[in-house]
């Protein structure tokens, strides 16, 4: 680095930033697709499908950017990457495309045909997000290097660890959609997401357990990060902070405050990211290359870095807006208007 | 299966299928976003309501056309990496600000403003509606502007130097972004899709006229479309020659194999007008040429030389037979396209455009000429810059992912499969939406929603309409 500012570690940010992004906001929306099934009733889904269908679209251009923005920002990463998590990638794209045209196709269509629209959403939510959570699990496990290239096998991802975060991060996400629907419907609707989140709350704090307890075991230097002094300063806050928020979020499930169990499981989601990032750092392909090894050149980044400063709190500004505009209950008998 | 294929050819095939798949709807939703906003603009103008069924009319098939081009699109964006990982590393610290620009800069416009435009009418009032429509639009063409500078890049590299790495890295970003065969291809493409969409919406306003002449959309709607294929059919074939030339100085190869030039001509090259090219012997079989009118439209004048691809190493050789043929599928679809144009302003000038039937034929056969016209286009533009990446720089069997066959033959076979369901069933929901004349009282996507419609009437919703 010949330059006083660490670009790439600000481009480490920005990426981590918005893959959480994507994180969080396709999460919800994939988390209602993966619990569709467990609400049969037309006017149900109608109501679930409409929560989301005005903003679905932008959340997901948040995958765009991480995509392209890695290969962007860390070509050597993203080149690496793709091809370990080949089929992962691929599942999780064909797991798109299938929720995605749901969301028009189930309205253009007869009952019959509407049920197959909504097992694609459902079926396809399911595998776009067991394959992000298998992907996850890949990457933190580590793949084989040799000089510029993926020189594993093509099922090296698929380990008990990577099923195990695949399954995690399906709990996850649908915890997500679960207090979404909380926070956006009435009645028994409501009632039947506010059961499903206790359920899946305490699901999530067993997955989490899981992973936490399992990822030191991948690597030596991932208990290294975690267990040594001086380290502990800075990592034990993560776990006292999980125990704190799921506190918080218990009492907002007994009190029946609709809108607080979203935004905490949002914050439970924050904080195993974080804990991802304390994992990895700084590491991009996990034992093999660094982000500096990684990163573009320097003139790559910074002419970027204009775009995203200004653009991204611009996009976040709209984006919010699009979210005001829809704010509220949905409700089945006036809908939109 | 796929043992033994090779798989720098399967991951060839699968780009090709999936950017097929995928450029139709851009090509389709660039022109219709830009057409909705003129509709809108129409209407919030002069309060006729017309304008507002046509355009809820339209922006129905808009967002079943959208969601299509958006999920094809997704899967663009990680093929880079999954197939062609060896060229994302090389080219990743060029293309791929390009690209992040494109996301930052168009992808999240549309998306932010898309749900606001589709279902947010009653929410937000007339002139903030009509902005996210605006946004939108113009969301449209700024994601064109990127992805066609970082495609005119990989056509002729420019502003550019090479690391210690092997990887390309920017030396000017205006020299990269601006560079030299851009401007030529963002008009030609931009033009392609206003007639592509001018095409789809002639069409549909020609079947229902067909059936009633007297229905005030269908022939709103097909006099602009029409007006359209008048107008812009020639500037794109203007366009179309000088982006040629533009090819001919810095990609002479391309040209060489468009027009099926395996031999070089000293004074004055035929114009081959129809032929078999055979790549194996060099030649081009049963031509029919007219004595030296290629050197005529390239050269501006008769005798001047042209050289053929004699004066290249074979091993770079563009395969001739498809970018010669897609050419000339791209050029005569054109002059088709200009011939709509030019019988339709005959039919208007005599006062039968609405009830022609000759001209309604003639349109709704048109109707798929610019998806036709545009993939050939970009099949000449892609196969006429083999066997490169990066014209001239990178080789495309350098640039492929270290996959084994099967990895890439089995991921082919999936998409294969999931595209031929999701577009089967796509296509008839367009086409079921396009069935059905616009009629007074049009609902936008929020109307046939049964959960979002309820205590709308169409009465009354007009009546709020013809109150702006």
């Amino acid at each position: 680095m010949t330059s006083l500012i660490d670009f790439a570690t600000i481009w480490a940010f920005i990426i981590a930033f918005a893959v959480f992004i994507y994180v969080v906001m396709d999460g919800f929306d994939l988390g209602l697709g993966i619990l569709f099934p467990l609400f049969p009733e037309k006017a149900d889904r109608d109501v679930i499908m409409n929560s989301v269908a005005p903003v679905w679209d932008g959340n997901e251009t948040w995958l765009v950017l991480g995509g392209g923005g890695l290969m962007a920002a860390f070509p050597l990463a993203y080149a690496v990457l793709m091809p370990a998590l080949y089929t992962p990638m691929i599942a999780m794209l064909i797991g798109l495309i299938f929720r995605g045209v749901a969301f028009e196709f189930r309205w253009r269509t007869t009952q019959r045909t509407r049920n197959r629209w909504d097992i694609a959403f459902a079926g396809g939510s399911l595998l776009a997000s067991l394959a992000q959570g298998i992907a996850l699990g890949a990457i933190l496990q580590g793949v084989h290097v040799e000089g510029r290239h993926y020189a594993g096998g093509w099922w090296d991802w698929l380990t008990p660890f990577s099923i195990l975060t695949g399954l995690a991060l399906i709990v996850g996400y649908a915890l997500l959609g679960a207090t979404w629907l909380v926070m956006k419907t009435e009645g028994e609707l409501r009632d039947k997401a506010y059961r499903l989140s206790w359920f899946l709350l305490f699901a999530m704090l067993g997955a989490i357990g899981a992973v936490s307890i399992a990822t030191p075991f991948l690597h030596f230097q991932y208990a290294q990060r975690w267990f040594t002094w001086p380290n502990v300063i800075l990592t034990a806050p993560v776990p006292i902070a999980v125990a704190a928020v799921t506190v918080m979020l218990l009492r907002s499930l007994a009190n029946r405050q609709d809108y607080r169990p979203f935004f905490l499981s949002l914050a439970l989601f924050a904080l195993s990211y974080g804990g991802l990032g304390i994992s990895m750092y700084p590491y991009i392909v996990p034992q093999s290359i660094t982000i500096w090894q990684a990163a573009s050149p320097e003139n790559s980044l910074i002419f970027m870095l204009f775009g995203v400063a200004v653009l991204v709190p611009l996009i976040l500004g709209y984006s919010a807006w699009a979210y005001w505009v829809f704010r509220g209950k949905v409700r089945p008998e006036s809908g939109y208007h | 299966m796929f043992e033994g294929w090779d798989a720098v050819v399967l991951a060839r095939a699968q780009f090709a299928f999936t950017m097929s798949f995928h450029i139709v709807f851009p090509a389709f939703s660039i022109g219709l976003a830009s057409y909705l906003a003129v509709l809108e603009a129409l209407w919030l103008w002069t309060g006729r309501e017309v304008f507002i069924n046509l355009f809820n009319y339209w922006l129905k098939i808009f967002a079943v056309a959208f969601g299509m081009g958006v999920v094809s699109g997704i899967v663009m964006s990680y093929q880079f990496g999954t197939n062609w990982s060896a060229f994302s590393d090389k080219t990743g610290p060029v293309i791929g600000p390009l690209m992040a620009y494109e996301v930052l800069t168009a992808f999240f416009l549309e998306a932010g403003f898309l749900g606001v435009m589709l279902f947010g009418i009653k929410r937000v009032g007339h002139r903030l509606h009509f902005f996210a429509t605006l946004m939108v639009a113009i969301g449209t063409l700024i994601s064109t502007f990127w992805i066609l500078s970082a495609n005119s890049w990989m056509q002729t590299p420019t502003g550019y130097a090479v690391n210690a790495d092997g990887q390309f890295i920017a030396a000017s970003w205006l020299k990269v972004i601006f560079n030299p065969s851009f401007p030529y291809r963002l008009v030609h493409m931009v033009l392609a899709a206003y007639l592509t969409t001018a095409l789809v919406v002639g069409a549909v306003g020609a079947f229902h006229l067909w059936r009633d002449s007297h229905l005030a959309g269908p022939r709103v709607m097909f006099s602009m479309a029409m007006w359209m294929a008048t107008l812009v059919a020639p500037i794109q074939i203007l366009a179309g020659d000088q982006h040629g030339l533009n090819t001919l100085e810095h990609q002479p190869a391309k040209v060489m194999a468009m027009e099926g030039h395996y031999q070089s001509h000293k004074d004055g090259a035929p114009l081959i007008l129809f032929g078999l090219p055979d790549q194996a012997a060099g030649k081009v079989k049963y031509a029919i040429e007219v004595p030296k009118l290629s050197s005529l439209i390239l050269k501006h004048a008769l005798d001047a030389p042209l050289a053929g691809l004699d004066t290249v190493p074979r091993e770079n050789w563009p395969p001739v037979p498809i970018t010669f043929w897609s050419f000339r599928i791209m050029v005569g679809l054109g002059f088709l396209i200009m011939g709509l144009g030019l019988f339709s302003l005959w039919m208007r000038w005599r006062g039968a455009l609405y009830e022609s039937r000759l001209l309604h034929i003639f349109a709704m056969a048109m109707g798929p000429a610019g998806f036709l016209a545009v993939l050939a286009g970009w099949i000449t533009s892609e196969t006429g810059r083999q066997p490169f990446t990066v014209y001239g720089l990178l080789r495309t069997t350098d640039s492929a992912s270290p996959l084994a066959a099967p990895a890439v033959g089995s991921s082919l076979t999936a998409f294969v499969m999931v595209y031929f369901i999701v577009y089967a069933a796509g296509l008839t929901y367009l086409f079921r939406l396009m069935a059905q004349p616009p009629h007074p009282g049009e609902e936008g996507p929020s109307g046939d929603m049964p959960a979002r419609a309820a205590g709308i009437t169409p009465a009354s919703g007009a009546a709020a309409e013809g109150s702006a």
